[in-house]
């Protein structure tokens, strides 16, 4: 499937490519979609809420990799919540956006977490703690430090943006790069004490793969 | 949750037959005449058609479900009817006044145990002005507000706003439980309010459980064409949502506030009434085609066929609201509602322009029960060409996007991209083409393939008034010809700006406005003429060969 990392070595290189999936979750007009347009595009407009969920891919040539994000953006509306686990299902990574000028979609963030706490295993995921909108700093209600705390508590990855301003947009993406290919490295050099030596009747056949190089 | 793709019984028209029969295209006579038999007018496809088949505007507007039709009060309640007498509702109502909730206290005994439900947040409260529609909430108590020449209110049951044109719909409910009493208040009669006409204003309601659509017009429309403005915001919301989750939710909990759910999507059915007002699409119940040449719209064609997945049920190529390519599956037919709808739900949205869109969709004259899943893409940044695939398997993502992969690639060998982008380039046809000089406008609509052309509305329909006013005289014209009680076949009508002509057969319809100058022998004769000019030019303005996978 498609979705899945092809681990392996490009042929004109001896860098290892991987392919990462990734997913915007966040509360309605937070700026999930402006993100990811200004991190593909470098771009930004007033967008309309997103219908359902728009899909863009992004090829990044590092040092030490070559990596393929798929990025899902989701909807951030109610009536589309029932599939959205259609979207983050086999996640590596997902971001889970704020506005922080806007405590309510902080308190949505929160519920999130809990959502992808349940169904993915803590070294499952990458995530990372978004409050966008740095640009309307003036009505703040949200402060860095209570972002900062609770992705600490969380052991979550944290940043503030503006998709706008063009402020830190690419970095909180590269950030979660870096951990998807530290974790990469460190799985390759010390193998999980559990193993994946049982039979498992296909279910997580996707993962066991994504797990090595 | 895969939709089912099954013939449905209540598609099928009288005759039995869905799609007109093949064989009956042998003779495509040179010039019509009223007695040409449906399939053989031109237009008519020539391999069947793309749609279901409607044989009339009363066909589009019959029910689309048994149980989505308004039942009787106490068939809803499941109690004797004699409990919400008619003292009852009286008082009901003139307590409804002072009530602000908007809820009839003769529904709450509908309401679950316990009392009112507790008060959900409500996410509205920065509504409209967050999602960037750029429309400003209106206040209800200002002239301006009630100048509008359409309001539209969507309600439930209970009395509870679902959606409002203008103004927000917190500050209409007591509006909304009034007109909610309205409907309540007659029904406990054993009756059913259609409409009001009083003031030159005509206040139209359609029941479709759970919901109650209001419309208060001061528009040249009949009721009935309001009544099927109002079906089409109906099916609207069911596409979003679906009949099955509709029903649930209300049965659920009767004073349920939907706006919930349709957060965000207030513009698409903000987007289908402006749309509505301009596009003679939705009168016509007919789709109308981007004007190609048959060998460049043969290859489209047949590259989205070749471009096939097992769960894809329909492939659409689109261009603005105007129809390229339809592929369907074999015994499969799109409803012309269902197609103007995902017509409305990509005009309305700028974030179909990024990235590749995966969206559930229902399409309520299909299927009203399930979702189909769309995958949305415009080909390239700059060309309006938008695909739209659609498939029943929410699994198939990147299959389905393989599917769109495939047709660009087939598309380019097949070298058509360059016709097509000077197609793209004049989208509409001047009516300068027909050689007619009296001639202005006109509409025609071939019945058997639901398929419609219209040329650009030129000169002196230049101001944004003078095209919706000419859309209203064909809106006149059409709900004079399909009038229930009384249909008409030929109209004439001679008004102080243009003379207007009517022409419906069982094979196709024709609206034709002209000059003020002209005659009646001189209409006649442009008509035929006309018609002799869609006749040659059809494969260009109709697609006649309809593929399927």
């Amino acid at each position: 499937m498609a979705q899945t990392v092809t681990p392996g070595t490009s042929p004109e290189s001896s860098r290892p490519s991987y392919m990462y999936k990734m997913v915007l979750l966040g509360s309605m007009s937070v700026g999930k979609s402006s993100l990811a347009y200004r991190y593909v595009k470098n771009d930004f407009r007033e967008l309309l809420p997103t219908v359902g969920c728009s899909f863009f891919t992004q090829t990044l040539n590092l040092d030490e990799a070559t990596v393929k994000l798929e990025i899902w953006d989701t909807a951030g509306q109610e009536k589309y919540q029932s599939v959205c686990h259609l979207y983050y299902r086999d996640a590596h990574t997902a971001l889970l956006v704020y506005d922080i000028a806007n405590k309510q979609t902080f308190s949505r963030a929160k519920i999130w977490l809990e959502e992808l706490e349940k169904r993915f295993l803590p070294d499952e995921i990458v995530i990372a703690l978004v409050g966008n909108k740095t640009d309307l700093g003036a009505e703040r209600e949200v402060t860095t430090e209570e972002g900062e705390e609770f992705a600490r508590t969380k052991g979550l990855l944290f940043m503030e943006t503006s998709a706008k301003s063009n402020y830190q947009v690419n970095d909180v993406f590269m950030a979660v790069v870096h951990e998807l290919l530290r974790r990469e490295k460190e799985k390759a050099s010390n193998p999980s004490p559990y193993g994946r030596s049982t039979v498992d009747l296909g279910v997580s056949g996707a993962r066991t793969r994504c797990c090595r190089t | 949750m895969a939709a089912d793709v099954h013939k449905k019984k209540s598609w099928e028209v009288p005759n039995g037959s869905l799609a007109p029969g093949d064989g009956q295209h042998a003779e495509r006579s040179e010039s019509p005449t009223p007695g040409l038999a449906q399939g053989t007018e031109p237009g008519a496809g020539q391999e069947g058609a793309m749609f279901v088949h409607t044989r009339s505007y009363e066909d589009l507007t019959s029910p689309e479900d048994g149980a989505a039709v308004a039942r009787s009060p106490e068939e809803r309640r499941g109690e004797p009817a004699e409990q919400s007498s008619m003292e009852q509702i009286s008082k009901d109502f003139s307590e409804l006044s002072t009530q602000l909730t908007g809820i009839a206290l003769d529904l709450e005994e509908e309401m679950r145990p316990g009392k009112e439900g507790k008060l959900e947040p409500s996410p509205q409260t920065n509504r409209r002005d967050s999602v960037l529609s750029g429309k400003e909430e209106e206040d209800v108590t200002m002239d301006a507000w009630r100048m509008h020449r359409k309001h539209v209110f969507v309600l439930s049951e209970a009395g509870k706003p679902v959606y409002s044109r203008y103004g927000s719909e917190e500050a209409l409910s007591s509006t909304m439980g009034v007109m909610m009493a309205l409907v309540s208040f007659l029904e406990a009669e054993k009756n059913a309010i259609r409409s009001i006409h009083a003031d030159g204003y005509k206040v139209v309601f359609v029941r479709r459980s759970p919901l109650v659509l209001v419309a208060v017009a001061r528009t040249q429309q009949s009721e009935q064409e309001i009544a099927h403005e109002l079906l089409y915001i109906y099916y609207q919301i069911l596409s979003l949502l679906t009949w099955t989750q509709l029903n649930h939710i209300f049965q659920q909990k009767q004073n349920y506030d939907l706006r919930r759910l349709l957060a965000g999507s207030e513009r698409i059915t903000d987007n289908l009434l402006d749309l509505m007002a301009h596009d003679p699409s939705f009168l016509m119940g007919a789709v109308r085609c981007l004007p190609l040449a048959a060998s460049v719209r043969d290859a489209v064609s047949s590259s989205l066929q070749q471009a096939k997945a097992k769960s894809l049920v329909f492939s659409i190529l689109l261009s603005g609201n105007q129809l390229v390519s339809l592929v369907r599956k074999k015994d499969q037919f799109l409803h012309p509602i269902d197609l103007h709808l995902l017509f409305n739900l990509i005009s309305s949205s700028s974030s179909f322009r990024e990235g590749e869109a995966w969206t559930p969709i229902c399409l309520p004259k299909f299927n009203s029960s399930g979702f189909f899943h769309a995958h949305i893409s415009y080909l390239e940044q700059e060309m309006d060409l938008c695909l739209l695939l659609v498939s029943t398997d929410r699994e198939d993502f990147f299959t389905v996007s393989d599917c769109k992969r495939r047709f660009q690639e087939r598309l380019r060998r097949r070298g058509v991209h360059h016709a097509l982008q000077e197609a793209l380039r004049t989208p509409f046809y001047s009516v300068a083409q027909v050689g007619i000089p009296d001639l202005r406008h006109f509409i025609y609509k071939s019945k058997s393939s639901g398929l419609f052309t219209s040329p650009e509305i030129e000169a002196p329909y230049v101001q944004e008034e003078e095209k919706e006013r000419l859309l209203g005289l064909y809106q006149y014209l059409h709900s004079r010809a399909h009038n229930s009680s009384r249909p008409l076949k030929n109209i004439y009508f001679t008004g102080p700006r243009e003379n207007l002509l009517a022409w419906v057969t069982n094979a196709f319809e024709l609206y034709v406005c002209y000059s003020p100058l002209g005659t009646k022998a001189g209409a006649i004769n442009a008509v035929n003429k006309l018609m002799k000019w869609i006749r040659k030019e059809e494969d260009r303005l109709f697609i006649l060969t309809p593929q399927t996978y």
